[in-house]
């Protein structure tokens, strides 16, 4: 830190930011030893030796996901931005700028369309760096185009939940995307098409109370905090110690809630099998290669009235040919 | 006379100089002074006081107007609206949870599936409803009562006051969050007209999962919330005690929640709000509801469903407009 970050304005201080992070070393969370931060990076987040799973950004996720780290990215609509004209100990305008300039996103949903081991799919992650990955407006929307996305392209829908719950500068604007996100999920199920969260570190509060809760399979990363109240909360209301491993991904498989704990190592395969299975797709080592190189259809322009959100516009030529997103 | 047991809200001081003046004058009245037409001036001014006073009710003031220990709960609607009212009980899972009272009844002669969080209005009671916050069973009994009255044809009416769903370990445990989301879940699927009237507090994820309906009434001095405005004035600004600038910034009052067309109409409650006079309040909310109920009748299932699906997604599309 220093004085420039401190005066210069967010869109300034983004193109200052340099590609690489400041601490070159980060201490893992878990066994608090000293890793070399690109070994972390080029391990999908995962840090070697502990295995502890850092919290991956939207776009280090899509790109670990789709094949050959292409996909298309989905125009979101545009929301009415601060409905309430917020500010707490600052404005709620300022504080999205400011998420913005951090991310690079333009809210804390990020939706892509590609192909999953050669399946095609429609994926949407929730970026926990992204004001907590909070759900509001945007974030609401961004789930039900990625859902009416998926009934247009008859394809699994999977989700990838990180999020502290509401954005409470939306106020009951927030606590209404818990409904509207069900009304869409709803709308993938009457269609018959198979829906996949992976609950990732940490999920919690309105977001588990809806749409991350809501899935046909529920997959969890290990050691990801998964819950509905804030242990904090949990402690002040009745006054004692939490349980070891309280709220961890495995302690909701242990208790019903999840159905399997994956390694983000082997997500993929999972996420692929799962998807083919569900779809009653044949296996993929079934698959022929004239079947491989076929591209996936690109999807549908926005509406023209509706303006486009998605930091990057959708490639023009299907992959594998397009530039990867990135 | 006045009643010995009204409890005055700090911000009802005013008021409660006038009404205890008047007993002092009543008293003096009784001991044989003339002073009848002294005493009827005050009433009128005391009158006047509380009118103006609840015309102008910051967001703050109606928090503690809806959570306030005499205005009319769940329960005293059932009573005051619901003939032949049959409770329910269990989840057929775990547990019954009384902080969910769930049933069936007759609402004007015809069958009808009542939900509804009630806090209790004695220790005793307060205990066994748990203040009115559910736990995962709670929502369960309701999603299994919403399923039988959706095979039945019976239509749903929610009555929404609570703090918010239970935050315990246990609670955690069977699953919290599943059990709210599934209960909104199951109010989007009903094939029956639901109506949800905020009677009092509208907390959270607590509340949207019963309050998912077709028409969403909402009392004049009620409140509903993303989160309370103390859990978001340490939250947002760091200090507990930022929780009267955190109600009106919330914009939690129903007032604010028509304006964003969340709500579909708003019962203006008695003078000095609806703890002054709960029978008025119970009957006008009860035409209220027969009103929302017969402007919905005639719609088949899908219809049913397709009003209320189309309700909650355009809610937030036409803000700018």
């Amino acid at each position: 830190m220093n004085w420039l970050t401190n005066v210069v304005r967010p869109k300034i201080r983004n193109m200052l930011r340099r590609e690489t992070p400041e601490n070159l070393w980060i201490k893992c969370p878990d066994s608090g030893h000293l890793v070399f931060y690109k070994d972390v990076e080029a391990n999908q987040f995962v840090i070697p030796g502990s295995n502890y799973h850092m919290r991956m950004g939207a776009v280090a996720r899509l790109k670990s996901l789709f094949d050959n780290e292409t996909w298309y990215d989905i125009a979101l609509p545009e929301v009415t931005p601060d409905p309430l004209k917020f500010r707490d100990e600052r404005r709620y305008v300022d504080r999205i700028k400011d998420a913005r300039a951090k991310t690079g996103l333009h809210d804390a949903v990020k939706v892509g369309y590609g192909k999953l081991e050669n399946f095609p799919v429609v994926i949407a992650v929730q970026d926990f760096d992204f004001m907590g990955g909070s759900l509001g407006m945007a974030a609401g929307e961004a789930i039900i185009r990625g859902i009416e996305l998926a009934l247009e392209k008859r394809s699994p829908f999977i989700l990838f939940a990180a999020s502290g719950g509401a954005r409470m500068q939306e106020g009951i604007l927030s606590l209404m995307q818990m409904p509207r996100t069900t009304v869409a999920v709803q709308m993938l199920r009457d269609a018959k098409l198979p829906y996949i969260v992976v609950l990732t570190n940490p999920t919690t509060g309105g977001v588990t109370a809806s749409y991350a809760m809501l899935g046909d399979v529920h997959i969890a990363e290990p050691g990801a905090l998964i819950g509905f109240a804030g242990a904090r909360v949990i402690e002040q209301t009745i006054r004692e110690k939490l349980p070891e491993g309280f709220q961890r991904a495995e302690y909701l498989r242990d208790h019903g809630m999840v159905d399997m704990v994956v390694h983000r190592h082997d997500l993929r395969p999972t996420l692929a099998r799962l998807c083919r299975l569900l779809t009653k797709a044949p296996a993929i080592d079934a698959v022929t290669d004239a079947a491989a190189c076929e591209p996936v259809e690109q999807p549908e322009p926005v509406a023209a009235e509706q303006p486009v959100a998605a930091a990057t516009p959708p490639a023009a030529e299907p992959p594998p040919a397009a530039a990867p997103q990135a | 006379m006045p009643d010995p047991m009204r409890s005055y809200l700090d911000f009802e001081k005013p008021v409660a100089e006038l009404d205890s003046k008047i007993d002092e004058l009543r008293a003096l009245a009784d001991a044989g002074s003339n002073i009848g037409e002294e005493i009827a001036k005050i009433e009128e001014k005391a009158l006047q006081a509380l009118s103006e006073l609840y015309a102008a009710l910051t967001p703050w003031q109606k928090t503690q107007v809806a959570r306030h220990p005499q205005r009319p709960h769940c329960v005293d609607y059932i009573q005051g609206l619901i003939t032949d009212f049959t409770p329910l009980a269990g989840d057929r899972k775990f547990g019954e949870d009384e902080a969910l009272i769930a049933g069936f009844g007759r609402f004007r002669g015809e069958s009808v599936c009542v939900l509804g969080q009630e806090k209790g209005f004695s220790t005793e009671t307060r205990l066994k409803h748990n203040f009115g916050m559910a736990r995962p069973e709670g929502y369960r009994k309701a999603v299994r009562l919403m399923e039988m009255a959706d095979r039945f044809g019976i239509p749903v009416l929610s009555l929404v006051d609570t703090a918010g769903a239970y935050p315990g370990i246990g609670a955690e445990e069977r699953g919290q969050a599943e059990a709210i989301a599934r209960s909104t879940d199951a109010c989007l699927q009903l094939g029956v007209i639901n109506v949800a009237v905020v009677i009092g507090e509208g907390g959270s994820g607590g509340a949207i999962a019963i309050a998912t309906a077709n028409k969403v009434l909402m009392l004049e001095h009620a409140i509903y919330s993303v989160i309370s405005p103390e859990a978001a004035s340490s939250i947002l600004w760091r200090d507990s005690a930022k929780a009267q600038e955190a109600a009106t910034s919330m914009k939690i009052t129903a007032q604010d929640l028509m304006k964003f067309g969340i709500i579909d109409q708003i019962l203006p409650e008695p003078r000095g709000g609806a703890h002054r006079d709960p029978a008025t309040m119970i009957t006008k909310t009860g035409d209220a509801i027969a009103k929302a109920f017969d402007d919905l009748r005639g719609l088949d299932a899908d219809e049913i469903r397709a009003q209320r699906r189309q309700k909650f997604l355009e809610i937030g599309r036409k803000l700018g407009a």
